[in-house]
C-alpha cells in the first residue's frame, strides 16, 4: 500500500469536542492546584471525575470516526493562534486521526482506572489532592502531546508530561531517593528535549513551518541528508523519554515514585510518547533507511539490556521497569522496520499499555499488603492471601510472555515476524534478537511471579515492628486491575481478529507486507519453544521446593552482578559526564577564587599595601619635601629635553 | 677662555646652593644656601647679557637684587619669629604635618 | 660718589671685552682664580659646622661674582652686588645669627633616612643637565658691553634708560615689594608688652626693698668701667676713692674670664714741679695709686 498523504479536514460538528478532551483534565489540574487545601475534601473525585469524562468525549469521538469512511478520519481543529509573530506560525491546534484516536483512548482509559485506583492507594498520604492535581496535569499534557498538530504544540506537551513526571516521581520530596530519582528523570529527558528541539529547529529551516501539513508534505522534496540529521535528532528525543539506551539510565529510578505513578507514566503511556513520535514522524523516516537502521538497532539493545537488567532485580517494581525498557524496546525496533511494522508497535504499545498498568497496579496492591516492602526476597506464597492479585497479576504475566491467546501473544509475535521479514543481515540481527529477547522475557516474568506468589512464606517484620499481614487490596484498587486484566486477555485478540487495527491504523502510517524467509507458523513454534524454555529455566531456579529461594541475594555470576547495577549504564554516565561535569565546575571555582578574585582582591590589597607604604613619604620633614620637588623639578626638566632634543 | 665658563660656574654655584638647602637643618644655612642659588643665576643673567650685548640681562639681575633683599628681610624675621616662640632654629623641628 | 663710579668704570673698560668667544689673558686668570674661591666658598658655606663661619664663606664668595660682574662689563651690577648684597644682606643675616644663637654648632649627621645620598644624587643630577644644556646650546659669539653701554655713555646711564623706560612698571612693583618687606619686618618682629614697662621710680623702689632685706644689694649706680682711671676702655676698671680698684665696675663676663686689665701706677712727679704747688701739674701716679690732693 502506498504511505498516506497528510490532508485533514478541518473539524466540525462532533469533532469540535476534541479541545474539550484537552480542557477537561487541564481545568481539573489548575482547579486542584489553585485551590489548595479547600480542595482536599473533593480533589480525588473532581480529579477522577476530569479523567473519566475525558475519556467519555474519547469514546464518542471514537464512535463518530468509526462512522467516517476509512480514508476520511483525519480532522484538524484550529484552536487559537498560539504565536502572532508574522514570517512565524505557530498554532495552537488539535489533530484527530486514528492514531491520536488510538491513543487519546489508551490514554484516558488506563488513566481513569488508574485515577480510580489512586483514591484507594493514596488513601492515607495527606497531599493526596495534589498527586490527583499532577495526574490530571499529567493527562492534559499527554492528550497535548497526541493530540498536536505541529511539532512546536507537540514539544510543549512534551515538556509537560516532562515536569509531571518529575513532580510525581519525586511526590514524596521528604525522600532525598525520590527527589534525587526525580532530579535524573528530568536531567537525562533535558538531553533528549535538545535533540527534539533541534528537530523542530531543523523542521523550521528547512519546511519553513512546524505544522504536520508542512513537514510531511514537504519533506519528500527536502534534501536527503536534512532528513536524515532530522530523524537522528528525532530519535535522541524518543530515547530520553522512552528510557532507550544510551539515555535509559532514570526509568529504574523512577520507580521512587508512588506505583500508580509508575503504572500510568512509566509503563502505559509516557514512555511510550517517543514511539508515538517516530510513528507520527512516519514520512521522516520513510525517506531515510539510515535514520530507521539506527532506530532499530537502538531498540534491538534495548530490548536486551532491559531484559537482563530484569533478570537480576529482587526490587518487584525495578524488574518490571527492566520489563518495561524491554518492551518498549520492542516497540522501538517495529517502529524502525519500517511500514511494515507501524502498526505492530502501536498494536504492542496498547497490549502493553494494559498488561503493564495491570502487573504495576498488581505489584503496588502485593506492596500494599506487605507494609510496603518491595523486596521479592521477602513475598512468599501470596497467592492464598491476595487471590484476586494474583489472578490479575497472573494474566497480565501471561500475556506479556506472549501466551497465546493472551494480548501479548499476538502483538509480539508479528514484530518477530516483521523484525524477520527485513530482510538481509539485518533481518536475522534483528530477528534473532527478538525471539532471544523473548526468551529472557519468559525467564525473569516467571522468576517474579514464583517469587512473589508461589514457594514458602519469607515474610519479615518491617521497621516498626509490624509483622506482615498480606491481605487483599479493596475494591477501589481491584476492580481497575480486573478491567485491566480483562485487557490483558481480550485486547491483542480483538485486534487481530480481521486484521481490525491493521486496518484501522493504515490509513496514517501505511502498511507493507514482508515476506519473512521464515513461515509464520514456523516462527510461532519457534517463539514459544523459546518462551517455554525460559518459563522452565526459571521453574527450575526458583519453583522447586529443593531449591528454596535464598532471604539474602547470592553473589551471583558476573553478569548477575552487572545486571544488578542496571549493566553498568549509570557507572558510566558518572564517570564520563558527571565527573567531567564536577572537575570542570572546580576548575572554573577554582579560577573564579584565586584568579577572579585573586586578581580582585590582590589589586585592592596591592593597593592597600602601597598606600601604606607611600604614606611615610610623607614623614614631615621639609628637607624631604624639599628633595621631592628638586627631584620632580630634575626630572621634569630632563624629560622635557628629552623630548625637545 | 670661553666665556661660557662663566654659564657653568653659574651652574655649579647653583647645584651647591641646591644641596646645601637640602642638607643643612639650621634654617639661617638653609637661606644662606638659597641666597647662593639667586647668586648664581645672576650670574648667568650677566653673562647673558654680555653675550647678547644688551642690557636686559642686567636689569633683571638688578631686580633679582631688590626682591632678594626683601625676601631676606622678611624670611628672616620670619626665623626669628619662630625661633622666640620654639627656642630652635632648625627646619626638622616644624615636623608636625605627616601622616 | 659718581666720581669713583666713574673711576671704576674706566678701571673697568680694560677688561670689557669687544665681540670675543675667547677672552684675554687677565679675565681668563681672574675667572679662574675667582672660579676656585667661587667653588670653595660654596663648599664651605654648604659643610661648616659653625653658620657663622657659613656666613662668611658666603660673603667670599659674592664678592668674586661682583668681581665677576664688573669683569663683564656690568659695573654698576658689581658695585651694588658688593653694597646691597654682601654689605646690607650678609649683615643682616650676621645679626640674626648673633640674636638667634651661634654658639651651638650644629651636628651633622643627618637624621632622616637617605636624604643625605639622594640630595647629593639629585643635585649632581641637576648639575649635569644644566651643565648639559649649556654645552648643547648654540650660544653664539659673545657681543661684549661695549656698544650697550657706550649708548647713553656709559653703563649707569644706559642702565638707567633701560630702568626707568622700559622696565618702568616693575620698578614701581618692586618698590612696593620691598614697601611690604619693610612691613612684614616690623611686624613680625614686633614683641607686644603684655606686661606695663617698669618706670624708673618703680625701679628704684624695687631696688630699695631689696636693700632692706639684704645689706649687700648695691643701691647706687655703679660706676662706668674706667672711671678715675687711664683708660675707658670696657676692661679698664674703675678707681675708687682710696684707689682699689672697683671689681664692680667690669663686667661680670669678662670679670670671670679674668680679663680685667690691670692699671698702671702713675709716675712720681717730679722735685720742681712739686715745689710750685699750684698750677695743673700732669697727673702722676704715685705708685700707690693713692688719690693725691693736688691742689687746694
Amino acid at each position: 500500500m502506498p504511505p498516506s498523504t497528510y490532508a485533514p479536514v478541518a473539524a466540525t460538528g462532533v469533532f469540535t469536542l476534541t479541545a474539550w478532551v484537552v480542557a477537561l483534565p487541564m481545568i481539573g489540574a489548575a482547579i486542584l492546584l489553585l485551590g489548595g487545601k479547600r480542595t482536599n475534601a473533593w480533589g480525588h473525585l473532581l480529579g477522577c471525575l476530569a479523567a473519566l469524562g475525558s475519556f467519555a468525549l474519547g469514546a464518542v469521538l471514537f464512535f463518530s470516526l468509526l462512522g467516517k469512511p476509512g480514508d476520511a478520519r483525519s480532522y484538524d481543529q484550529h484552536v487559537y493562534t498560539w504565536i502572532p509573530v508574522p514570517g512565524f506560525s505557530a498554532d495552537a491546534g488539535f489533530h484527530l486521526d486514528q492514531l491520536s484516536m488510538t491513543f487519546v483512548l489508551l490514554i484516558t482509559g488506563v488513566g481513569s482506572l488508574i485515577h480510580i485506583y489512586s483514591v484507594g492507594y493514596m488513601a492515607h498520604d495527606d497531599n493526596r489532592r495534589k498527586f490527583f492535581a499532577y495526574l490530571n496535569l499529567f493527562l492534559a499534557a499527554m492528550l497535548v502531546l497526541v493530540l498536536a498538530n505541529n511539532y512546536l504544540l507537540l514539544y510543549a506537551g512534551w515538556e509537560g508530561v516532562g515536569l509531571a513526571s518529575y513532580l510525581l516521581i519525586g511526590f514524596w520530596q521528604h525522600k532525598p531517593s525520590a527527589a534525587v530519582a526525580a532530579k535524573k528523570a528530568f536531567i537525562v529527558n533535558r538531553v533528549g528535549d535538545v535533540g527534539l528541539s533541534i528537530a523542530v529547529m531543523l523542521m523550521y529551516t528547512t519546511f519553513g513551518g512546524f505544522a504536520f501539513t508542512d513537514v510531511f508534505n514537504k519533506a519528500p522534496g527536502a534534501d536527503r541528508d536534512t532528513i536524515l540529521g532530522i530523524g537522528l535528532m528525532l530519535l535522541l528525543g524518543a530515547c530520553a523519554k522512552s528510557a532507550q539506551f544510551p539515555l535509559q539510565s532514570w526509568l529504574l529510578d523512577a520507580m521512587e515514585g508512588p506505583t500508580p505513578v509508575s503504572a500510568l507514566i512509566h509503563a502505559a503511556t509516557m514512555v511510550t510518547a517517543g514511539v508515538y513520535l517516530i510513528v507520527r514522524s512516519h514520512v521522516i523516516f520513510d525517506i531515510s533507511p539510515n535514520a530507521r537502521l539506527l532506530v532499530t538497532i537502538v531498540g534491538a539493545i534495548t530490548l536486551m539490556m532491559g531484559a537482563i537488567i530484569g533478570c537480576a532485580k529482587d526490587d518487584i517494581k525495578k524488574a518490571l521497569a527492566g520489563s518495561t525498557m524491554s518492551q518498549i524496546g520492542y516497540m522501538v525496533l517495529g517502529a524502525g522496520l519500517g511500514p511494515i511494522g507501524y502498526v505492530f508497535a502501536i498494536m504492542h504499545l496498547v497490549t502493553h499499555g494494559f498488561f503493564k498498568a495491570g502487573l504495576f497496579l498488581g505489584a503496588g496492591s502485593v506492596m500494599h499488603g506487605m507494609n510496603d516492602d518491595v523486596d521479592m526476597r521477602h513475598y512468599g506464597a501470596l497467592r492464598k492471601y491476595m487471590p484476586v492479585t494474583y489472578v490479575t497479576f497472573g494474566l497480565g504475566y501471561l500475556a506479556i510472555i506472549g501466551c497465546p491467546p493472551f494480548s501479548g501473544f499476538w502483538s509480539k509475535d508479528k514484530i518477530i515476524e516483521a523484525a524477520f521479514a527485513q530482510g538481509g543481515t539485518s533481518g536475522w540481527v534483528l530477528g534473532c534478537t527478538a525471539l532471544l529477547g523473548a526468551l529472557i522475557t519468559a525467564f525473569y516474568m516467571t522468576r517474579v511471579m514464583l517469587m512473589t506468589f508461589f514457594g514458602e512464606k519469607r515474610w519479615v517484620e518491617d521497621e516498626q515492628g509490624h509483622e506482615a499481614h498480606p491481605h487483599e487490596s479493596p475494591k477501589s484498587m481491584t476492580i481497575p486491575m480486573i478491567l485491566l486484566a480483562v485487557g490483558s486477555v481480550f485486547a491483542g485478540g480483538l485486534f487481530s481478529i480481521g486484521s481490525s487495527f491493521a486496518n484501522w491504523l493504515e490509513p496514517v502510517t501505511g502498511r507493507a507486507e514482508g515476506h519473512s524467509p521464515i513461515n509464520t507458523t514456523v516462527l510461532s513454534v519457534i517463539t514459544l519453544v523459546a518462551v517455554a524454555l525460559g518459563v522452565g529455566y526459571a521453574w527450575r531456579l526458583y519453583g522447586t521446593r529443593t531449591r528454596p529461594v535464598p532471604a539474602l541475594a547470592p553473589a551471583g555470576s558476573p553478569l548477575t552482578r552487572a545486571a544488578r547495577r542496571d549493566l553498568y549504564g549509570d557507572a558510566f554516565n558518572e564517570a564520563a559526564f558527571m565527573r567531567t561535569g564536577q572537575w570542570l565546575t572546580r576548575l572554573l571555582v577554582y579560577f573564579d577564587l584565586r584568579g577572579v578574585d585573586g586578581v580582585v582582591n590582590g589589586v585592592a590589597a596591592g593597593l592597600g599595601g602601597s598606600s601604606s607604604r607611600f604614606r611615610r613619604l610623607q614623614n614631615g620633614f621639609v628637607r624631604s619635601y624639599a628633595l621631592s620637588m628638586f627631584g620632580g623639578a630634575a626630572l621634569l626638566i630632563a624629560a622635557l629635553l628629552l623630548v625637545k632634543a | 677662555m670661553n666665556p661660557d665658563s662663566y654659564l657653568y660656574l653659574s651652574a655649579i654655584l647653583f647645584s651647591l646652593g641646591a644641596l646645601g638647602v637640602l642638607i643643612r637643618r639650621d634654617a639661617i644655612v638653609v637661606f644662606m644656601c638659597i641666597e647662593l642659588m639667586l647668586n648664581a643665576a645672576n650670574l648667568a643673567f650677566v653673562t647673558f647679557s654680555r653675550m647678547h650685548g644688551r642690557l636686559d640681562g642686567q636689569i633683571f639681575a638688578f631686580f633679582t637684587m631688590v626682591v632678594a633683599a626683601a625676601e631676606v628681610v622678611v624670611g628672616l624675621a620670619i626665623i626669628i619669629t619662630v625661633f622666640r616662640t620654639r627656642r630652635s632654629a632648625s627646619v626638622d623641628d616644624a615636623n608636625l604635618l605627616k601622616y | 660718589m659718581s666720581a669713583a663710579l666713574l673711576a671704576t668704570q674706566s678701571a673697568a673698560t680694560h677688561l670689557l671685552a669687544g665681540p670675543v668667544t675667547s677672552t684675554g689673558g687677565g679675565e681668563t686668570f681672574l675667572f679662574w682664580v675667582g672660579a676656585s674661591i667661587s667653588v670653595l666658598g660654596a663648599l664651605g658655606l654648604i659643610f661648616s659646622k659653625k653658620a657663622v663661619h657659613s656666613a662668611l664663606c658666603l660673603a667670599g664668595v659674592m664678592i668674586c661674582l661682583a668681581l665677576f660682574y664688573m669683569a663683564q662689563g656690568a659695573v654698576f651690577l658689581g658695585v651694588v652686588q658688593i653694597v646691597v648684597y654682601t654689605g646690607a644682606i650678609m649683615m643682616l643675616f650676621l645679626f640674626v645669627l648673633m640674636l638667634i644663637g651661634i654658639d651651638a654648632p650644629e651636628s651633622l649627621t643627618e637624621t632622616i633616612r637617605g636624604q643625605r645620598w639622594a640630595a647629593v644624587l639629585v643635585a649632581v643630577l641637576f648639575g649635569a643637565i644644566l651643565i648639559g644644556v649649556f654645552a648643547h646650546a648654540k650660544l653664539g659669539p659673545f657681543a661684549g658691553m661695549d656698544q650697550a653701554n657706550a649708548a647713553a655713555g656709559g653703563n649707569v646711564p644706559s642702565l638707567a634708560h633701560l630702568l626707568f623706560a622700559r622696565y618702568f612698571w616693575a620698578f614701581e612693583v618692586s618698590s612696593a615689594v620691598l614697601i611690604t618687606s619693610a612691613l612684614g619686618a616690623m611686624v613680625l618682629a614686633h614683641r607686644e608688652r603684655v606686661t606695663a614697662r617698669r618706670t624708673q621710680k618703680e625701679l628704684a623702689a624695687d631696688r630699695f626693698k631689696r636693700y632692706s632685706k639684704d645689706p649687700s644689694v648695691i643701691v647706687t649706680p655703679m660706676p662706668n668701667p674706667g672711671v678715675y682711671a687711664q683708660h675707658n676702655a670696657v676692661d679698664t676698671p674703675a678707681l675708687l676713692p682710696d684707689g682699689s680698684i672697683a671689681q664692680l665696675s667690669v663686667n661680670a663676663t669678662l670679670r670671670a674670664q679674668g680679663e680685667v686689665r690691670g692699671i698702671t701706677p702713675l709716675p712720681v712727679p717730679l722735685p720742681h714741679e712739686a715745689a710750685d704747688g699750684d698750677g695743673a701739674s700732669p697727673a702722676g701716679a704715685n705708685g700707690s695709686g693713692r688719690h693725691e690732693e693736688v691742689g687746694a
